[in-house]
C-alpha cells in the first residue's frame, strides 16, 4: 500500500479504514439552519483524523465546551482519505474538521475541500514558523488549516556501532558517502543505510533540503513543475552513485527485513524523522538506547538546513455549516497548552506550535534515555526547516516515484535514477495538463 | 484467490450433481392457473428492485463517470476552479492507449498461464486419488487439501510474503545451511512463480471439492460394468471420470479465469517488500491507482468498464465454446 509512512499513520491504517462505514452517517447530522451558530443545543462537529487516541484529546475539549461537541472519526492517512474527502464532498457530506498531510493540501484546496478559515485563526500566524504558515497559505492570502504536526529530518545512528568501527557523525552528505564506504569496510555484510523506493516521501523531504522547489506558482498565476530541477537532481545522484557502488544498501523500508536489518546492526543508521523513535521502538526493540540523532548532513559545509517527511495539519471542510465552531476547536487543538501536552501525550505528535516544541511539554522518548537533549535538539533542527513547495497532484508524483526508482534501486545503477527522476517529471506535468491546469516545466 | 469462485461454489455443486446422477426428481409442474398469472412477477420484485439498486445503478453511474471528465481552470485552487465536462469517448480512448494498462493485462494472463494449468491439474488428481476405492483417511486428506482456502487472500498473501523475504524466511535459512542456491523470489520470472504459488496453495482446495464432488455423483454400477471389462484404475479416470466431470472442469476453468484478470489481493500484499513491483502490476491495480491515488475516478471507471467488458466477452466465448465441446461429446 502506497501509503504516506508515519509513525502515527502505520498503525491506523486498518482502524481507519473500519471506521468507513459510520462517518457519512455522522457528518449528516448538522441541521441546515443553523448557519448563525446561535441555535439550541450543542453543535456537533465531526473530525476525521487518522491519529491514535486523537478522541482522548477531543474529549478533553468537549469537557470544556459544552456547547460544540467533536466527534472523532478514525480514516486512513495518505493518498486514501484524500480520494475519501473528495469524494465526500462531491456527495455534499464531507467532515466538518479534517487532519491534512501538507502535501494534500493543494490537492484538496483544489477540490474545494478546505474552507478559507482566515478569518477565524489569521492572527494564529505567530504561533508557527514562517516555514510552516506558508505551507497552510499556499503563499496565498488565505488560510486553509492550522499546522499540527512537524516531522523535520535528522539522522539517525547506532552510538555503539559507530565508535566500535571508529566511525564518525557525518556533518555534510561528502562526509556521509565516506562513512558509507568506511562502514561497509568495517562490516562487509552490513549497509549505513538504504535508499527505499516505497518511500516517496523521504525522497521529497531531502530533495526540499537540497533547495528542490517541486510545484511553484508563477507571477502569472501558473503551476511550474520542476521535479527534476537542480537541486533534487543532486540528491538523485548522490543515492545513485551511492547504491550502484554498493555501500547503501537498496532494500524497501518498512518490510520485516528491514525491521530486522535495523534491530540485527546490519543497517546502522536511519534518515528519518521526528518521530523515528515510535518506530524503532517496534521495529528494532532489541536496539534501545543504542541509537542517538544527530541534525541531518549538509551540502555545505557551514550549512543549517533541514527538510521534512510528514507532518499535518487541521483543517475546516467547506462543507461545514459551523465553519466558526469548527475553527475554534482547529485553533484550540493546535494552540493552547493544555491541547499540545495532550496531543504529546496521547497521539504522541510533534507538535508544530513552537511552544508545543519546548521541553517542559515533551519528555525524552524512553527508547532515547541516553540522549537526554533529545527534544531540545530537536527544537533547533526544526527551526531550520527549509520550507516545501506541494502541487494538486501529490499522489500522481509519488506513485511516479515509486515505480521509477523501484526499477532503479533494483538495477543498481546511477543512470537510471536520473531517468526516473525525468519520468517522475513528465508524468506529473502530464497528469496536471490532462487536468487543465495552467502549468509549465521549470 | 479473490472471491469470485466463492461466490459461484453453491450454484458449482448443484450443477454437475443434478446432471451427472441424472436422478433429479421427476416432478412436473402443474399449469399455473389463470388467475395467479401475476404471481411470478411480484415473486420477482425484491430481486429486481435489490438488482437495479446494488448492481444496475451502480453499473450506470459507472458508464456515466466513465463519459465525463474533470476540468481545471487557471491553477485549479479555490471553489469553482474544477468542473465537471462531458468527455465522450475520451477515456476510453486514454485506456486503448494506455501501453499500462495493456501490460497489466499481459501480465495477468502469464499469470494466469501458471495458475490455472497448474491449480486445475492439482485439483483434478487430488480429487481422482480421493476418490479411488483404496484412499484412506480420505476426510481428513480432503479437509487439509482445502483447509488453505479458509485463509483470507490477504493473510495467504502476507504470510507467503514473509516466507519470500531472504534475511526472515525459515526456507532461506535451511537453503543457507545446506548450502544450496537462494533465488531471488521477487526478481523477473520468479515474480509470476511467486504469486502463482500463493494462488494454487490457496485455490486447489476449492476445485478440488468442485471436482471431488462430481465424481461422487458418478453412480458406482458404470465403474462394475467397466471393471468386468477389465478396464484398470487408470483406465477408469482416464476413460469414465474425467469425460463425465468434464462440466466442473469447465466451470473451475471458467471461474479461474475469471480470478485471473482480477488478480488483486497478492500483488498489492507483496508490494510494500520489493522494489520490483510496478502500481500497475495487474489490471486491478492500475483502476485502484487511478481511482484511489490519482483521485481520477473517471479514467478509472473506463478502464474498469472495458475490463468487465472483456471479463464478459471471453467468459462468453468460453462458455459458448465448452457448449459445444460438450454437446459434441454427448451427441
Amino acid at each position: 500500500m502506497s501509503i504516506h509512512r508515519h509513525q502515527i499513520s502505520r498503525r491506523s491504517i486498518l482502524a481507519g479504514a473500519a471506521a468507513l462505514g459510520l462517518t457519512s452517517t455522522l457528518a449528516a447530522c448538522g441541521g441546515s439552519d443553523d448557519d448563525s451558530g446561535e441555535s439550541s443545543g450543542p453543535v456537533k462537529l465531526t473530525y476525521w483524523s487518522w491519529a491514535p487516541n486523537m478522541e482522548k484529546v477531543a474529549a478533553i475539549w468537549n469537557k470544556k465546551n459544552p456547547d460544540i461537541t467533536v466527534t472523532v472519526s478514525k480514516q486512513a492517512s495518505g493518498g486514501e482519505i484524500v480520494s475519501k474527502l473528495i469524494t465526500a464532498k462531491k456527495a455534499g457530506n464531507a467532515p466538518d474538521l479534517i487532519q491534512v498531510e501538507y502535501q494534500s493540501l493543494p490537492t484538496l484546496v483544489s477540490n474545494d475541500v478546505l474552507a478559507d478559515i482566515s478569518k477565524y485563526v489569521g492572527d494564529v500566524k505567530s504561533e508557527f514558523s514562517e516555514g510552516l504558515w506558508h505551507m497552510v497559505t499556499l503563499g496565498t492570502d488565505a488560510v486553509y488549516s492550522v499546522p499540527q504536526d512537524s516531522a523535520p529530518l535528522m539522522f539517525y545512528y547506532r552510538e555503539d556501532l559507530f565508535k566500535k568501527h571508529g566511525l564518525s557523525v557525518p556533518k555534510t552528505w561528502t562526509e556521509f558517502a565516506e562513512v558509507a564506504r568506511a562502514a561497509k569496510k568495517a562490516v562487509p555484510d552490513a549497509y549505513l543505510t538504504t535508499f527505499s523506493s516505497n518511500d516517496p516521501g523521504l525522497f521529497a523531504g531531502l530533495a526540499q533540503q537540497a533547495g528542490g522547489k517541486w510545484w511553484t506558482v508563477d507571477g502569472g498565476g501558473k503551476w511550474s513543475v520542476g521535479i527534476d530541477d537542480a537541486g533534487t537532481k543532486k540528491v538523485a545522484e548522490f543515492w545513485g552513485g551511492l547504491v550502484q557502488e554498493g555501500v547503501i544498501d537498496n532494500q524497501p523500508m518498512y518490510t520485516p527485513a528491514w525491521n530486522q536489518a535495523l534491530n540485527k546492526g546490519t543497517h546502522l543508521a536511519w534518515v528519518s524523522a521526528v518521530w523515528a523513535p515510535g518506530v524503532l521502538i517496534s521495529s528494532a526493540p532489541d536496539t534501545k538506547g543504542k541509537w542517538r540523532m544527530a541534525p541531518l548532513p549538509q551540502w555545505k559545509s557551514g550549512d543549517n538546513i533541514t527538510g521534512s517527511w510528514g507532518g499535518s495539519s487541521t483543517g475546516v471542510s467547506s462543507d461545514s455549516k459551523h465553519a466558526e465552531a469548527a475553527a475554534k476547536f482547529a485553533r484550540w487543538i493546535n494552540t493552547d497548552p493544555e491541547a499540545l501536552a495532550a496531543l504529546v501525550k496521547y497521539p504522541a505528535v510533534y507538535p508544530a506550535a513552537t511552544k508545543g516544541q519546548s521541553v517542559d511539554i515533551l519528555t525524552t522518548p524512553e527508547f532515547f534515555s541516553n540522549q537526554k537533549d533529545f527534544y531540545s535538539t530537536a527544537a533547533t533542527i526544526a527551526a531550520t526547516t527549509a520550507p516545501s513547495a506541494w502541487g494538486p497532484n501529490v499522489q500522481t508524483a509519488y506513485t511516479a516515484f515509486q515505480d521509477g526508482f523501484g526499477s532503479a534501486t533494483k538495477a543498481k545503477k546511477e543512470a537510471q535514477f536520473l531517468s526516473a527522476l525525468a519520468t517522475m517529471q513528465s508524468k506529473t506535468f502530464d497528469d496536471m495538463k490532462k487536468q487543465g491546469f495552467e502549468v509549465t516545466e521549470a | 484467490m479473490t472471491s469470485a469462485p466463492l461466490k459461484g461454489s453453491d450454484r458449482v455443486e448443484v450443477g454437475p450433481l443434478a446432471d451427472g446422477t441424472g436422478t433429479a426428481p421427476s416432478v412436473r409442474p402443474s399449469r399455473p392457473r389463470r388467475r395467479g398469472r401475476s404471481a411470478p412477477y411480484w415473486f420477482l420484485v425484491p430481486t429486481l428492485v435489490l438488482f437495479a439498486a446494488f448492481t444496475l445503478v451502480p453499473i450506470g453511474y459507472a458508464i456515466w463517470l466513465s463519459l465525463h471528465k474533470v476540468k481545471v481552470k487557471g491553477i485549479g485552487l479555490g471553489k469553482g476552479a474544477r468542473s465537471e465536462v462531458w468527455n465522450g469517448l475520451g477515456n476510453y480512448v486514454d485506456v486503448l492507449h494506455n501501453s499500462e494498462f495493456g501490460h497489466s493485462v499481459l501480465r495477468a494472463f502469464g499469470y494466469g498461464l501458471i495458475v490455472i494449468p497448474t491449480m486445475l491439474g492439482l485439483a483434478l488428481v487430488f480429487a481422482l486419488m480421493l476418490d479411488t476405492p483404496k484412499a484412506r483417511s480420505a476426510p481428513f486428506a480432503r479437509l487439509m487439501i482445502f483447509l488453505p482456502y479458509a485463509v483470507p487472500g490477504i493473510i495467504a498473501a502476507l504470510m507467503w510474503g514473509f516466507l519470500y523475504l531472504p534475511t526472515v524466511s525459515p526456507f532461506y535459512y535451511l537453503l543457507d545451511k545446506f548450502g544450496l542456491p537462494q533465488p531471488d523470489l521477487f526478481n523477473g520470472g520468479n515474480l509470476y512463480l511467486s504469486f502463482a504459488n500463493i494462488a494454487v496453495w490457496g485455490g486447489t482446495g476449492f476445485n478440488m471439492i468442485v471436482i471431488y464432488t462430481a465424481l461422487r455423483a458418478i453412480p458406482p454400477d458404470i465403474y462394475e460394468a467397466a471393471r468386468i471389462d477389465g478396464a484398470s484404475n487408470l483406465k477408469i479416470a482416464l476413460r469414465i471420470k474425467i469425460p463425465i466431470v468434464m462440466p466442473s472442469l469447465v466451470l473451475t476453468f471458467f471461474f479461474s479465469v475469471i480470478a485471473t484478470l482480477q488478480v488483486f489481493t497478492e500483488p498489492m500484499a507483496l508490494k510494500p517488500l520489493t522494489n520490483n513491483l510496478q502500481s500497475t502490476w495487474s489490471p486491478l491495480m492500475a483502476i485502484y491507482d487511478s481511482a484511489f491515488l490519482k483521485s481520477d475516478i473517471y479514467g478509472a471507471s473506463a478502464t474498469a468498464v472495458v475490463l468487465a467488458l472483456a471479463t464478459f466477452v471471453l467468459s462468453f466465448t468460453l462458455l459458448r465454446i465448452s457448449d459445444r465441446y460438450t454437446r459434441e461429446d454427448r451427441a
